[in-house]
């Protein structure tokens, strides 16, 4: 299937998730629905390093965060629309992915993991120390009740997430399937063969990263606007970083699908948690899942679904 | 030597305190076969890395096809023309035995200057090489469903993919029956008639024999012998290295 074509099916199939959501005219819907899109943009962005590439990444929250407060800061010294400042945050997350791999290109395995947590750490520390975007004190950004065109606020930062969601799954599919995707596949696999066999492994270690960061910069863009008050502990909350990880992990690493279904999964049953449990219990159901994935089927759901199919062929 | 299409001069390597290579010089004339052995730890694999700029060396350098290739990272080498296939098999275990192919074919051919292959032609390429190594009927397996010829034979055709001038098979015969190495002794002979200069490291000396016209012999670091390979096994520092006295 040509990339353009998945576009248009995607956009298809957001459009049916939009109004379907509308048909049931309960506000919390959105709520909820923006959250579950919000990790499908985390955990696919998270994928196209640490699954395409296998560098693990413990920094998501920071990249988000990163997102987040661009448009605090633009809030405050410059009001824009959203679209706008996701643009934006893309741009500066993907300049934070592009220097944090920079930084960490000759670092392998658990040394890059705790490099990006320490990235974290950093930028934390920074935007704690930063009175304008409110410090540790947090900001709050009042958002306007309606919109034009679409009616009660929530639902265009929904549609927003939704464009989010298509474009990022579009990205990763299409790098797949495209020489870069062969290029991070090798990273993956043997970066000494990889390089032998000509491809330049530092250089797409870094388009990996810029993606990869960009992304969870855009998702993190409009966040002010949804949770109203944004404190640094929020934006750079543990859940992120894990939910990031998790969700790609229990959906499968090497493939689109992988992330997508696990983060639809794993953000709807912590909704549903957080409803009827305890928003405390979330972190835990992800922390009991992925030891349950990594035990019985390292490689997700789709590796699952793979292996099934294997076994029947034969 | 001028018109030597590989030339190193005083190169030298060390781990540390522990000096792996001591001033290594060797030509390699384009078209040659030539056979590169030692005992253990003779430092033959470090020497190809640092030719391939795996490793760096601290001096000496390294001339390819006249320029100077030393700073410049692997793949820089390696789409100059310079193709190495690793002592252990290295395949990319999640791309498909085709898909292997595929990688340098994308990444080393297609990023020459003047060449862009459609995908079409990537597809017949592939094809080819698989024919070329009798791996034809695996085109879609996993490289672990391979038998360890096959993986041999996997390595060396993904060496072959980016269309070398040089290629370096580094024991590419370790663990194969009588038969499996005549299979790619023949086949390193057959790539040598198509116009690839071939350097073998190898132990099985029958192998050596038959495949080189020239051989070098390493020991310890230092290079101690080089020329017709009947004379070479005749001299006595070489039967020393490998007899002990």
């Amino acid at each position: 299937m040509r990339t353009r074509v998945f576009l248009l099916i995607s956009i298809a199939v957001a459009a049916v998730v939009f109004f379907g959501a509308r048909m049931v005219n309960n506000d919390y819907v959105f709520f909820a629905g923006y959250t579950v899109l919000q990790f499908i943009v985390l955990a696919t962005a998270w994928n196209i390093l640490g699954g395409y590439t296998g560098y693990v990444n413990f920094g998501s929250a920071a990249f988000f965060a990163m997102g987040a407060y661009t448009t605090v800061f633009f809030h405050k010294a410059f009001p824009m629309p959203i679209p706008i400042l996701i643009a934006i945050g893309g741009v500066v997350s993907g300049i934070v992915g592009l220097g944090m791999g920079y930084l960490t290109l000759r670092l392998r395995g658990a040394f890059f993991a705790i490099a990006t947590l320490a990235l974290a750490v950093v930028l934390q520390t920074l935007v704690v120390n930063w009175d304008y975007v409110g410090g540790s004190r947090g900001a709050y950004i009042i958002r306007p009740n309606e919109i034009a065109w679409i009616g009660p606020y929530i639902q265009y930062l929904f549609l927003l997430m939704l464009a989010l969601v298509v474009m990022s799954i579009t990205i990763a599919r299409w790098i797949e399937r495209s020489q870069l995707g062969y290029g991070f596949a090798t990273i993956r696999d043997d970066e000494l063969a990889a390089e032998a066999s000509g491809v330049p492994t530092l250089r797409l270690k870094l388009v990996a990263t810029t993606i990869s960061g960009a992304l969870m910069g855009m998702a993190g863009a409009p966040f002010p606007y949804y949770i109203g008050y944004l404190q640094p502990s929020s934006a750079f909350g543990l859940e992120y970083a894990v939910n990031s990880i998790a969700m790609p992990m229990i959906g499968g690493t090497t493939s689109w699908v992988g992330p997508l279904i696990g983060a639809i999964l794993l953000g709807s049953l912590q909704q549903i948690a957080t409803v009827t449990i305890s928003s405390a219990v979330n972190l835990l159901i992800v922390g009991l899942l992925l030891v349950a994935f990594v035990i019985i089927a390292p490689n997700g759901i789709v590796g699952l679904v793979q292996s099934w199919v294997r076994r029947r062929e034969k | 030597m001028a018109g030597a299409l590989l030339e190193v001069a005083g190169l030298s390597k060390r781990f540390g305190g522990f000096v792996a290579l001591d001033g290594i010089d060797l030509a390699v004339t384009a078209g040659e076969r030539v056979g590169l052995i030692g005992p253990n730890g003779s430092g033959k694999s470090t020497l190809v890395n640092c030719i391939c700029g795996t490793l760096t060396n601290e001096t000496g350098t390294v001339r390819f096809n006249g320029e100077v290739v030393n700073g410049l990272l692997t793949h820089e080498r390696t789409r100059r023309g310079m193709a190495r296939s690793f002592q252990l098999p290295r395949p990319f275990a999640t791309l498909t035995v085709a898909e292997n192919l595929r990688v340098p074919l994308l990444y080393t051919v297609n990023a020459r200057p003047g060449s862009s292959l459609s995908p079409a032609e990537l597809d017949a390429r592939c094809g080819e090489l698989l024919q070329l190594v009798a791996l034809a009927g695996k085109a879609t397996k996993l490289p672990r469903d391979l038998t360890q010829v096959e993986m041999r034979k996997l390595e060396l055709a993904r060496a072959m993919a980016a269309e070398p001038k040089l290629l370096i098979a580094d024991e590419s015969m370790a663990g194969l029956s009588q038969s499996e190495v005549d299979d790619i002794v023949n086949l390193l002979i057959q790539l040598n008639e198509r116009g690839i200069t071939i350097i073998l490291i190898e132990h099985i000396m029958r192998a050596v024999m038959k495949f080189s016209q020239r051989l070098v012999v390493l020991v310890s670091g230092k290079k101690i012998a080089d020329g017709m390979p009947a004379d070479v096994i005749r001299d006595p520092e070489v039967e020393r290295a490998y007899l002990g006295q």
